[in-house]
């Protein structure tokens, strides 16, 4: 028997946790740039995903192009609610910020749930048939998504690599004060990794409510599997973000196939702790500060 | 309408001991519990366990709330009192969702989302009215010493140290105090505070489910602490009326304004709550009731 199921959810975990790294990557970065834990990715996930079904549906865009949008809107809608709700409190500190960007996660849900109630809201997708390898059993859009996560994430990694002002960032990250030195302006850095930070957590809220409906929970729903993979991989590490996610969402579907599906997010929890207790830093983190 | 009064009075007394155990934890020790329903939770059922399956009296229910929030205030905060306090942030909102998760499924202990029924009360039920204003008087005069509880210990130099913590971690390890030990203090107790307001609201409406426990009360409650003073008991108690007033009103104003439906007037509160959360953080961070400057004695 695990013979025929281990296949199988290795496979599925590889899936979720490709997904799960490109809002956990979000998460991390805003960590690595402005060292507070942003609550609001969640919300802005949601945000995402609606800003990709209205525009696949009302405007009758296909999945790309409404992919693009999820982006975009995530991108604005996060950095604007950041700069004028969540940075002015910068003064007061890192937890104070921690808790005006959950205050605002709630307001961002509620006005989705204004708008939109609290009905499951479904993708315009074709009906496919699942392709079978080896036994495992895969839907074709899933491979989409699982090839879109792959492609955003190698587009990032040369853009961090490669560019001036990934390196800026990287720099900023690193070291702040010396960057300054250099030139650098911390608040364009800031402005941009924010942006593109919760525009990544649009996507990833997308991704997720392609493969199964939208409703104003289904990014918050990702919260403890975000954080799960952030503090595996080690809170602030884009590469560790990345290793973190893909091992939650392989631990997590064992769970499903093994335990029971309904502690899927709370064996995260459980990696969490251990990790804090055993090794804080995480799987590719440095000290922490 | 009596005793709807009597029953929101009631309501603001455990938001009121939810806001104290801010007061301990956020205010003086400078630790964000975002996982506070999670302690209102594990009260709760914990005491309705007891009194139900094990047909405890309501008394030892709560004290059981009271041991059980300590306990788990402490395995919580095992992991991540070393480090950067936004570790212990990240921990206890994913804790809150956990306990959620744990109570929905545990059928065999919990019941489930169908929740435990029929919790016994610390008074006969059967006394109407009177029944709701003895909860209201006895969950008060609770409120009132949880709040003396928490001023005698700010004040002593248990309280002291806790503050220099808050203010500078280093400094207070330099000065020889076992930080990490403090800490783990103040949460405990404040946990178990969160416990046994849990214990007394379920004890009060007799019924308990997962889906009572939702993420937003800590919002309410942090909402509450910070504007009437998250540092002081008599800011937070007098912050949790007020929270408890717009609540109920806002229900009210939902009624007359024209076409907007149950689930909007919900979302619109949920959305004020969040707003005035962020504005009180930014222009009145003290609160109403502010803490007071503390002079340096003078030295003989």
């Amino acid at each position: 028997m695990i013979f025929e199921v281990l296949p199988q959810a290795l496979a599925n975990g590889l899936v979720s946790g490709t997904i799960l790294a490109v809002p956990a990557i979000g998460f991390t970065a805003i960590f690595a740039i402005r060292l507070y834990p942003n609550f609001m990715i969640g919300a802005v996930a949601t945000v995402g995903a609606y800003a990709g079904w209205a525009a696949n549906t009302s405007l009758g865009l296909s999945l790309w192009p409404a992919l693009v949008v999820a982006f975009l809107v995530a991108a604005a809608v996060g950095l604007a609610t950041e700069k004028v709700a969540v940075r002015p409190l910068e003064p007061a500190g890192p937890l104070t910020m921690a808790i005006a960007s959950l205050a605002m996660a709630i307001v961002l849900e509620n006005v989705i749930r204004f708008i939109y109630g609290n009905d499951l809201k479904g993708f315009d997708t074709p009906l496919e048939r699942d392709v079978v390898w080896w036994g495992i059993r895969v839907g074709p859009q899933q491979l989409r998504n699982l090839a879109t996560a792959l492609a955003i994430m190698a587009l990032l990694w040369a853009g961090l690599r490669f560019t001036r002002f990934g390196r800026a960032m990287r720099a900023c990250a690193d070291n702040p004060d010396l960057a300054r030195l250099k030139g650098i302006e911390p608040v364009r850095i800031a402005d941009v990794t924010v942006a593109v930070a919760l525009g990544l957590c649009g996507i990833g809220g997308m991704l997720v409510g392609v493969d199964a409906s939208v409703d104003p929970m289904t990014g918050t729903r990702l919260l403890l599997s975000v954080f799960a993979a952030a503090v595996l991989g080690g809170l602030g590490s884009i590469p560790g973000a990345v290793v973190g996610a893909l091992s939650i969402g392989i631990v997590e579907e064992l769970t499903v196939a093994f335990l029971s599906p309904a502690y899927r997010l709370a064996v995260g929890f459980l990696v969490i702790l251990v990790v804090l207790t055993f090794r804080p830093r995480g799987l590719l983190g440095t000290a922490t500060r | 309408m009596a005793t709807y009064i009597v029953f929101i009075l009631a309501i603001a007394a455990v938001y009121a001991l939810l806001a104290q155990s801010l007061v301990l934890v956020w205010g003086q020790s400078g630790m964000v519990n975002l996982g506070l329903v999670g302690f209102f939770a594990i009260g709760a059922y914990a005491s309705a366990l007891v009194t139900t399956d094990l047909a405890a009296p309501v008394v030892i229910g709560l004290v059981c709330a009271l041991v059980a929030g300590a306990l788990v205030g402490l395995a919580v905060t095992l992991s991540t009192l070393r480090l950067r306090d936004d570790y212990l942030a990240i921990v206890t909102l994913g804790f809150a969702e956990v306990v959620r998760i744990v109570a929905s499924n545990e059928i065999w202990l919990t019941n489930g989302t169908d929740g435990i029924a029929g919790i016994p009360s610390l008074f006969d039920r059967s006394g109407g009215l009177w029944f709701h204003v003895k909860f209201a008087v006895a969950a008060t005069l609770v409120c009132l010493l949880a709040g003396i509880l928490i001023s005698r210990l700010s004040r002593s130099p248990w309280g002291r140290v806790l503050r220099a913590i808050r203010d500078d971690q280093v400094v207070a390890a330099v000065a020889g105090k076992r930080v990490v030990r403090y800490k783990a203090e103040a949460f405990m107790i404040g946990s178990a505070i969160a416990a046994l307001a849990g214990a007394l609201y379920g004890s009060y409406i007799s019924y308990i489910a997962p889906d009572l426990f939702q993420p937003l009360i800590t919002i309410y409650v942090f909402l509450a602490a910070t504007a009437g003073g998250n540092s002081r008991a008599i800011g937070a108690t007098i912050g949790a009326y007020l929270l408890v007033a717009w609540l109920e009103a806002s229900r009210f104003l939902g009624e007359i304004v024209p076409g907007v439906s149950a689930v909007q007037v919900a979302a619109l509160r949920e959305i004020t709550v969040g707003l005035a959360l962020v504005l009180v953080l930014r222009f009145a961070p003290g609160g109403l009731f502010r803490e007071k400057n503390e002079k340096a004695p003078h030295a003989n």
